[in-house]
């Protein structure tokens, strides 16, 4: 790649940077035109990167990886840290995806929050965002990359509670930030380790003598990064805070939430990926937390009543898709990031849908009192219909090429791994099929369940202004278009391989033809299944009498019962007994000691008394203690 | 005559004086009382300088004499301030800095 083109990197960052600087700066003054000012940085960054990828494209393979540097950012000695960048396929696909799908978030807000007094906020925030997450993927080493995963964390803290003059929005994006901590410390750690074994952050360095390290080291380091994937991508056991996380404006669901920042986990491994083939234990428990973490999304996705939130399952299942591919691999790298991608696309339009069948709902978001909108609401309807025949996995909508790459990839390897995390996937996918054939059918067909009750008449749901309209068009032609232009003749697998590098094709254990008719039979039963239930039986209002697991679904499998017993009492109960202890020991201690000085000063002020012959006695008296001892010294002597 | 009847008559003289400085309220009178002290003192160096044909001891003595006649100047002017603000020269009046 051409010099000029290198050094364009740096602004991929700085121009939404720059955005969010001035919305922020110039404060209430820019409300009237600062959300353009938004658009503008976020289309200015898709265009800044479209010229690197045109430039990257023209050039072979092996020279697609190219690093260039600002400067030197901390310089101690042996130890240096350079501002650098890493342009290569694998940063490019992302740069592309968070460009181009924020963009089209940017347009859609500038109409979905036009009523909020705080617009400008917002769009500072959102481009804060792009501008971190950019600076997480550029990022040539572990420490950069540390500022835009932190840098990610506050822009979803901030926009969880955008509207935090509701309590229960407060502490969804406290609830986010904290969990997130536990993620990021697990980051902190595996970077000291790095420090120590290799003695450097860049990938370079890290990831070229991981192989010749101690694989207890490695392990060790592995496990650190999934903590920190976990945490940001809501995997097991950090999964607890995308629920509530739902409680921020919907284009923040979903730009943040479902299409980008929670694949930064993914990414992490991914671009890790040569230290976790160095400890394939490491290896194995990303897979198995994937697996865990696609399973238990998919199951309390079955039970959510509100829309956001079982999209949010949804989406925490999909990323577990994600894991479970980035833990099986080379060969499930290229299709972990493939499957984060078209995910990005139809999970984004999804959740836009979302925001549109709510716009027109007055911000219902309980989808037993939608029903019958198909017909009020025809564009959303079709695009969402797009996007869920995608997440579906039919053929030939994009989801199919990259999820079923990932259940057949479940389905390579030896002993009992390929049968377990196989068959994870494969139910996995008809589950899938389930709820989200529950969710569009709850939705847009069925009865007109929000003429029951109160306040029906007052209700008059109507489509979505242009604004809104187009931004669900074009990523719904994205879902219907990208997996099969981006897997013609495995272009996307080959346009990774400078970074993922080239896995040789392997059988799975089962014929591939049986893999996918068997996912698209599972798939055509949960959602006839879903169907049956939700388009030709009446759905009720209420949620009625379920079975044990569909209630524990309900509270999504207990998460929070679960974290609050083992982690948050016992932390309560360490913490007081902390304050216990101080109180009672060290305080106590040096109070006694000041409490002593005290007394003993108040009695020698008791000597004190203002008469001048007594402190002469004193002194004569003094005097005479002086002489005795000196006689009793001299005497002794 | 003996050189230690004249550390015997100091000891008397400090005695005296201290004797005066502990039990008599008038300031001027304590002021005496003081002086006689030093006196005292002076006295004993000058005989310690005897004894042991030193000249330290004289030469101390006059420092003591020096000393003192300033002391003097500074501590009468003391004693008449206070005598003109409270109007009294007992030196239990003087007791402000008291706890």
């Amino acid at each position: 790649m051409t010099t000029q083109t290198l050094s364009l990197a740096p602004w991929l960052v700085a121009t939404p940077l720059i955005g969010a600087a001035l919305l922020l700066l110039v404060g209430r003054r820019s409300d009237r035109w600062g959300h353009w000012l938004g658009v503008l940085a976020s289309t200015a960054t898709f265009v800044i990167g479209l010229v690197i990828l045109l430039d990257m494209l023209g050039v072979d393979a092996e020279q697609r990886v190219a690093t260039s540097s600002v400067g030197t950012w901390i310089d101690a000695g042996a130890f240096t840290v350079d501002l650098g960048f890493q342009l290569d396929p694998l940063s490019m696909t992302f740069v592309m995806l968070v460009s181009f799908v924020g963009t089209l978030i940017h347009v859609y807000s500038v109409a979905y929050m036009s009523h909020d007094r705080d617009r400008r906020r917002f769009f500072a925030y959102l481009n804060l965002f792009v501008a971190a997450m950019l600076l997480l993927v550029l990022a040539d080493n572990y420490l950069l990359l540390f500022v835009g995963w932190e840098g990610v964390g506050l822009a979803s803290y901030l926009l969880i509670g955008f509207w935090d003059h509701k309590l229960p929005n407060a502490v969804a994006g406290k609830k986010a930030f904290l969990m997130n901590r536990v993620g990021d410390m697990g980051l902190i750690v595996a970077m000291m380790l790095m420090l120590a074994t290799f003695g450097a952050l860049d990938f370079g360095t890290v990831l070229g003598s991981a192989e010749a390290a101690d694989q207890g080291i490695t392990t060790a380091i592995g496990l650190m990064l999934l903590l920190a994937a976990c945490g940001k991508s809501a995997q097991l056991p950090l999964q607890a805070w995308l629920g509530d996380a739902m409680a921020g404006p919907t284009p923040v669901s979903a730009l943040i939430h479902a299409a980008t920042m929670v694949t930064a986990g993914v990414y992490l491994l991914v671009r890790s990926g040569p230290l976790l083939e160095a400890a394939p234990d490491a290896q194995l428990v990303v897979a198995i937390v994937g697996a865990l973490t696609l399973l238990f999304g998919a199951i309390v996705g079955c039970a959510k009543d509100d829309i956001k939130k079982a999209l949010a399952a949804s989406t925490m299942s999909q990323i577990g898709y994600m894991m479970l591919a980035a833990g099986l691999g080379p060969v499930g790298y290229a299709f972990a990031i493939f499957h984060l991608v078209t995910h990005g696309f139809f999970k984004a339009g999804l959740f836009l849908g979302a925001g549109s069948v709510m716009h027109a709902m007055d911000d219902d978001v309980d989808m037993r009192r939608f029903g019958g909108l198909a017909r009020l609401l025809p564009v959303t309807a079709i695009t969402m219909g797009l996007g869920w025949l995608a997440i579906l996995g039919v053929p030939p909508f994009s989801g199919f090429y990259s999820k079923d790459k990932i259940i057949e990839t479940a389905f390579v390897g030896e002993g009992w791994q390929p049968w377990v995390f196989g068959t994870a996937a494969l139910l996995g996918a008809g589950i899938t099929a389930y709820y989200m054939s529950r969710l569009f059918f709850m939705t847009f067909a069925g009865r007109r369940r929000w003429l029951i009750g109160e306040g029906a008449e007052a209700r008059h749901p109507h489509e979505s202004p242009a604004l809104m309209i187009w931004p669900m068009i074009i990523l719904a032609v994205g879902s219907v278009g990208l997996g099969f232009a981006l897997n013609a003749g495995d272009r996307f697998v080959h346009w990774l391989e400078p970074v993922t590098g080239h896995a040789e094709h392997e059988e799975p254990v089962l014929p591939i033809w049986l893999i996918v008719s068997l996912t698209l039979l599972l798939v055509v039963v949960g959602a006839a299944i879903a169907f049956r239930q939700y388009a030709v039986a009446k759905v009720p209002t209420t949620p009625p009498p379920a079975p044990a697991l569909v209630r524990a679904a309900r509270v999504d499998l207990h998460q929070d019962d679960v974290n609050e017993t083992l982690v948050m009492r016992p932390g309560q109960y360490l913490t007081r007994s902390m304050v216990f202890a101080d109180r009672t020991a060290v305080d106590a201690g040096w109070l006694g000691l000041a409490g002593g000085v005290g007394r003993l000063g108040s009695w020698l002020r008791g000597w004190q008394s203002g008469y001048a012959r007594q402190y002469a006695a004193i002194t004569l008296g003094g005097l005479g203690v002086i002489v005795l001892v000196i006689w009793l010294v001299a005497t002794a002597g | 005559m003996e050189l230690t009847n004249y550390l015997y008559l100091a000891v008397v003289l400090f005695a005296l004086g201290a004797t005066t400085v502990l039990l008599r309220r008038n300031t001027i009178v304590v002021f005496m009382g003081i002086e006689l002290m030093l006196n005292a003192t002076n006295l004993a160096l000058v005989t310690f300088a005897r004894m042991h044909g030193d000249i330290t001891g004289q030469v101390l003595a006059f420092f003591v004499m020096v000393v003192a006649a300033a002391e003097v100047v500074v501590g009468l002017a003391i004693i008449v301030t206070i005598f003109r603000a409270r109007r009294s020269a007992s030196v239990d009046d003087v007791n402000l800095l008291k706890s």
